[in-house]
């Protein structure tokens, strides 16, 4: 008895096909693109759309439908991903290229204090001044944020307290950071009288902002945090409070870490709410408690409004070096996620 | 050390939902008790309620008694946090700490209530609560990796020895071998023959063989009708549960015909 041969083999496409078709659309969109003078961006653009018609057109007549649909999908999100990759390669290369002159040892370890005209000036005070001012932030929101969160998921759980209070933290969200500033100030006029000006009013003003970031991303992470763990603790008679210190927090700490350091990556390139609050000095100020502090947003902003040369180059640089204490940050995050993250394997 | 529980008209409520309903019932101390009964009858509810783990769900109370060697564990007096120190648990599901190590997780019971201990004596607790566990020698030479890293059937003895290194009065274990293969089961089988000379064992299972392998008495839930409580039908020796018992239904669901 013969049965029907199994179907499971069937024509394919060789495996530079796509490379083929990409080379050859690029080619095709050349020719108009010479002719009337397109820009390379235009050119791109009508070479993608000759790929995403002549990819699948030729799948089809050989592979057949089904694999014809995958190609125009596959080619479709590969496109997304460009055009959602490219503005970010684009500014980290204008910024690269901008910022880099700038960019030497006195520029670094430098303050703007008495620099006039096209002298050498640097950053060194806006450098100590953002990371004091984002530290102190942190220092002020991150223990609100996390216990905030420790009630919301441990304690309050659907409680109308908790409600409340999760419809005021995504309100918080929603605070435009200029407002946050105004706040800020006005607390220290209120308390200090009209003239003070200090870091630390940055710093609340930041940690007004960053508190929701920290709620939200702890309380995901510690609901994330398996029931069947509270349960073990319990059963071993730790009562709760040490069940939150000992088992929750820890197995949810790679996730909070992380949290609390994108929200400080989203803080420190704040620049309206320190404009107003903390003021700008051409000096290195070191205390938090008084006097003007100027941060790198502040500083980038300041000299970029001061319409030379001189200063866009400082501007471009105090750029790229406040873009690189971003990226340092979440690296950083990312390493300590990863040490603290609940071991796994042999 | 091992205590007995008396258990009388207890019902168990989640909110306005009544679980169990009247149950009486006497486990005797260093011996095994086991549960059985159709899914959803109530046996896991009735397990927690004996170290009031039910509490952890918002909305559970009991009424009635649970009287554990003369002092009611209900009692506004009692503190759950005290009660489920001597009364320890085995879950379903191995659940080992996954931030801590296995000597960690057997010691979690005495680092996570900040007990000082003597490095010769924690060595003493992880060694004899392991090797009572039946582990030791599958892990004496990587005490120190993630509890994480070892197989279900080990995790799930790393949890035995987990609770019994706190040395409970007793343990209760929910389903203990459900997730686990019949190499690991029998492993922790003959652990509970062995448990039971200092401990008092209370077991859930879906396992007949299994009750009828390792415990001394079996309880029957079951319901009285779909979307009635469950309830205690009956109590008795094992020996006699499986051979003439003294409900028909007993009969019925032990030797399969159930419905």
């Amino acid at each position: 008895m013969t049965s029907a041969a199994l179907h499971i083999s069937q024509a394919r496409l060789p495996r530079w096909a796509p490379i083929l078709v990409g080379v050859m659309a690029l080619a095709v969109a050349g020719l108009p693109a010479l002719l009337s003078g397109w820009g390379a961006v235009t050119w791109l653009v009508a070479a993608i759309a000759v790929f995403l018609v002549a990819m699948p057109l030729w799948s089809r007549l050989v592979e057949g439908r089904r694999a014809a649909t995958d190609r125009f999908v596959t080619a479709l999100i590969w496109t997304a991903f460009g055009v959602a990759v490219s503005p970010l390669v684009w500014l980290l290369w204008v910024v690269i290229s901008n910022g880099l002159p700038a960019i030497n040892a006195d520029f670094l370890t430098q303050s703007m204090l008495n620099v006039i005209g096209d002298e050498q000036g640097g950053i060194y005070h806006a450098l100590i001044g953002t990371l004091l001012i984002t530290l102190a932030a942190a220092v002020i929101s991150v223990p609100i944020g996390i216990l905030t969160a420790v009630y919301l998921v441990e304690y309050g759980a659907r409680s109308r307290v908790a409600r409340v209070i999760t419809f005021l933290v995504d309100v918080m969200t929603g605070i435009p950071s200029i407002v946050a500033g105004l706040f800020a100030l006005a607390l220290l006029v209120l308390l200090f009288g009209p003239a003070f000006r200090a870091g630390i009013g940055g710093s609340i003003a930041l940690s007004l902002l960053m508190i929701p970031t920290v709620v939200r991303s702890s309380e995901e992470m510690m609901r994330l945090v398996p029931d069947d763990l509270r349960e073990a603790s319990f059963a071993l008679g730790v009562p709760k409070w040490r069940t939150v210190t000992r088992v929750v927090l820890p197995t949810a700490l790679s996730g909070i870490v992380t949290g609390v350091v994108l929200a400080i990556s989203r803080v420190i390139g704040e620049t309206a709410p320190l404009l107003v609050v903390a003021g700008s000095t051409d000096g290195v100020n070191t205390n938090l408690f008084d006097g003007r502090m100027t941060t790198l947003p502040v500083f980038i902003f300041s000299q970029y409004s001061s319409s030379t040369p001189v200063g866009y180059e400082r501007a471009w640089g105090g750029a790229l070096v406040l873009i690189a204490l971003v990226m340092v940050l979440n690296l950083v995050a990312r390493i300590i996620g990863r040490i603290f993250s609940p071991a796994k394997g042999h | 050390m091992a205590k007995s529980i008396d258990v009388s008209d207890l019902n168990i409520y989640y909110g306005d939902f009544l679980a169990v309903e009247g149950v009486n019932m006497t486990v005797k101390s260093k011996s095994v008790t086991a549960f059985i009964g159709p899914s959803g009858c109530g046996k896991s509810t009735m397990l927690r309620s004996l170290n009031r783990m039910h509490e952890v769900i918002p909305g559970a109370r009991v009424e009635g008694k649970v009287v554990v060697d003369g002092q009611s564990l209900y009692d506004a007096s009692v503190d759950p946090v005290a009660v489920r120190r001597q009364i320890g648990m085995v879950f379903q599901r191995p659940n080992p700490f996954p931030t801590m190590s296995i000597y960690d997780n057997v010691l979690a019971g005495n680092r996570l209530n900040a007990k000082r201990l003597k490095r010769d004596d924690a060595d003493t607790i992880v060694e004899r609560s392991l090797k009572q566990a039946n582990l030791w020698n599958e892990v004496k030479d990587r005490l120190n990796k993630p509890g994480m890293g070892l197989s279900g059937g080990q995790q799930q003895r790393l949890c035995i020895a987990r609770a019994i290194a706190v040395e409970p009065e007793v343990l209760l274990m929910d389903e203990p071998c459900s997730a686990l293969d019949p190499i690991s089961t029998s492993a922790i089988e003959d652990l509970i023959h062995e448990l039971k000379s200092d401990y008092t064992i209370v077991i859930v299972t879906h396992n007949m063989q299994q009750a009828a392998r390792v415990s001394d008495d079996t309880g029957f839930f079951n319901l009285k009708a779909a979307g009635q409580p469950g309830h205690l039908v009956e109590f008795n020796p094992t020996k006699k549960m499986f051979s003439t018992p003294d409900e028909a239904s007993t009969e019925a669901y032990i030797s399969g015909r159930f419905g």
